[in-house]
């Protein structure tokens, strides 16, 4: 065969590209299904608001409920919390948000309390800030859930959550 | 292999050969010409198929009274160690065969790495064994999740996060991983599924790596091209086979020790407590052969860069054919490199120790040592000690130190020629 011969595209070439071309995308269509079949499926899904009562926390305690199966902290901070969260500069922070667009009401503090390094739940009340450490790795979170020190690239996510009332958080 | 052609001795078996060569193959197996020089550390091939071999079989029998369910699996292993017959040995075999298995892979790895059975032209053996590695760590750690208790639990979920560090779409990959947003119910059936998948690919992997190891041959303890077959080699059978027995039933030895007087000390009490969620135990270890690579991974201060440098541990094993610029394939005739090797053996096994204790103060400080030194043992010292070193003069055969002379004119030129350019 000659080279001119060769680069002109013929029937058959144009048949081989056409049956090629409508094999990938049936082979794409089988696999999706089966790629797809490991995401969260609807009953996953569907868990995906809770309800909380909140009376019941004095200033200073904690709550740990469980949403779409991860622990969501559920801090009522005391004033100097508040306002030591609230003086730090935000220079300083390795993933800088404001405290207050982290807690709208700011006596209330609600992240999910998952370490955003490998997923541990840190401890309350606990590390170099006063408030959580992650003990897998050495996090150290602040009294606004950012993280100040350890392996932790951003600070623990604010999930979305609303106020039912005065006694009911929403979360999701 | 052989050159001369097989034929059966019966009727029965040369019309059934003709058809599919089985004997063929078998007769190959058995003449195999194998160097006359293995030590021990050459029997852990076998051992490593033994091991494979107990875990499909006991995995297989766990699979029929085992539950893959959040809510059901913790109680379904208390149910196999209590009322299961013989469920308790069967699980205590399964649990520290792991251990057993990692054990020899890792004698079998250093092993190559003394006697240098990665150099050419044994490299592409050496990269399906280390496939085999990372699908035994692959199926071991998602074996650990299947008790469902909090190790398993809390084990998991750091290591399905090391994936939500990659860029853009890691929390899509990780909610993939877990079918959900945390481990949960269907991280654990398709754990269990996997589970039951990857040894049969490992076997595989396996029927690969001997083929691979067939086709050159050998290496052996001084590391020198031998002939094939000739005064240097023995048939496999009876000779190898015999040694790899033996050398097996000491291992087995060991083996039913860790079984019958002490089945729990390679594993953590904290996985007798059932998942929970909400509770992080206090110090997360993953398993004794995972931790110098969790070592390497808490190491650097960074996520995105310490799950890099901990795939890139194992990666630099993979090229490392290409990174050991040496010739010559036996440490033995390698007086520097023999140091490095056993500074190595030191830093893997340094690592492993610093990966079990927490990530801070001084061992924190070991651990960066500790990696520095393992990227540059692999990136640096390797690839400048094969140009620099001065190595010792090879022997021409494997009987040549003892009776003089090579058994064969045609190596004794080729040997030659290959010791003049030291």
């Amino acid at each position: 065969m000659s080279d001119s011969e060769k680069k002109k595209p013929n029937r058959r070439d144009f048949i081989v590209t056409a049956t090629t071309a409508a094999g990938a995308v049936g082979v794409g269509a089988v696999v999706w299904p089966l790629v797809d079949q490991m995401n969260p499926d609807a009953s996953v899904k569907a868990l995906a608001s809770t309800e909380v009562d909140i009376s019941a926390v004095e200033p200073g305690q904690s709550i740990t409920v469980l949403w779409r199966g991860k622990p969501v902290f559920i801090k009522r901070r005391t004033q100097d919390e508040i306002d030591s969260a609230r003086a730090v500069d935000l220079s300083e922070l390795k993933h800088p948000e404001k405290d207050e667009d982290r807690a709208k009401n700011p006596e209330w503090l609600v992240m999910l309390g998952v370490c955003t390094h490998l997923g541990c739940v840190p401890l309350t009340d606990k590390g170099d800030y006063g408030a959580w450490f992650c003990p897998c790795h050495g996090s150290h979170y602040d009294t606004s859930g950012r993280i100040r020190k350890g392996p932790a690239p951003t600070n623990m996510e604010v999930p979305k959550y609303e106020f039912v009332n005065s006694n009911t958080i929403k979360i999701g | 292999m052989s050159d001369h052609e097989y034929t059966p001795k019966s009727k029965v078996g040369k019309w059934f050969n003709d058809r599919l060569p089985l004997l063929t193959l078998a007769n190959h197996l058995t003449d195999y010409p194998t160097p006359k020089n293995l030590n021990y550390w050459w029997t852990f091939g076998g051992i490593l198929t033994f091991c494979l071999i107990t875990q499909i079989i006991t995995g297989i029998v766990l699979g029929m009274h085992y539950v893959a369910h959040a809510d059901l699996a913790f109680q379904s292993v208390e149910h196999i160690m209590r009322d299961v017959n013989y469920g308790w040995l069967i699980r205590y075999v399964h649990a520290n065969g792991a251990s057993m298995f990692f054990l020899a892979v890792y004698i079998h790895i250093f092993r190559s790495l003394y006697y240098g059975s990665y150099k050419s032209p044994r490299e592409v053996i050496w990269i399906i064994g280390m496939l085999i590695y990372f699908l035994m760590m692959a199926t071991a750690f998602m074996g650990y999740v299947l008790p469902w208790g909090q190790m398993s639990f809390w084990g998991a979920t750091v290591i399905t996060n090391l994936f939500s560090a990659i860029p853009l779409v890691g929390e899509s990959i990780t909610n993939w991983l877990w079918g959900g947003y945390s481990v949960d119910n269907p991280t654990l059936t398709r754990f269990f599924s996997l589970h039951y998948l990857f040894p049969f690919l490992i076997l595989g992997l396996v029927v690969l790596h001997i083929w691979a190891l067939h086709v050159p041959g050998n290496n052996n303890p001084i590391g020198i091209d031998i002939k094939k077959p000739s005064k240097d080699t023995v048939p496999f059978h009876p000779y190898i086979v015999i040694k790899d027995a033996f050398a097996l039933l000491i291992f087995l030895l060991i083996f039913a020790f860790f079984v019958f007087f002490s089945p729990n000390i390679l594993g953590h009490a904290d996985n007798y407590i059932e998942a929970n969620p909400l509770v992080t135990p206090a110090h997360i270890v993953p398993e004794w052969y995972l931790l110098p690579f969790y070592a390497i991974l808490r190491s650097v201060p960074d996520k995105l860069l310490g799950v890099i440098a901990m795939f890139a541990a194992i990666f630099v094993l993979v090229i490392l054919p290409w990174l050991d610029t040496s010739k010559v394939r036996s440490t033995v005739f390698r007086p520097i490199y023999k140091q490095f090797y056993w500074f190595l053996v030191a830093d893997v096994l340094i690592l492993g120790y610093v990966g079990a204790m927490p990530a801070e103060g001084l061992y924190l400080l070991i651990a960066r040592v500790a990696t520095a030194y393992y990227f540059a043992h692999f990136l640096i010292i390797l690839p400048f000690l094969g140009m620099k070193e001065k190595t010792t003069p090879l022997p021409l055969s494997i009987t040549e130190p003892i009776l003089g002379g090579s058994p064969d004119m045609a190596m004794a030129k080729n040997n030659s020629d290959f010791k003049d350019k030291l």
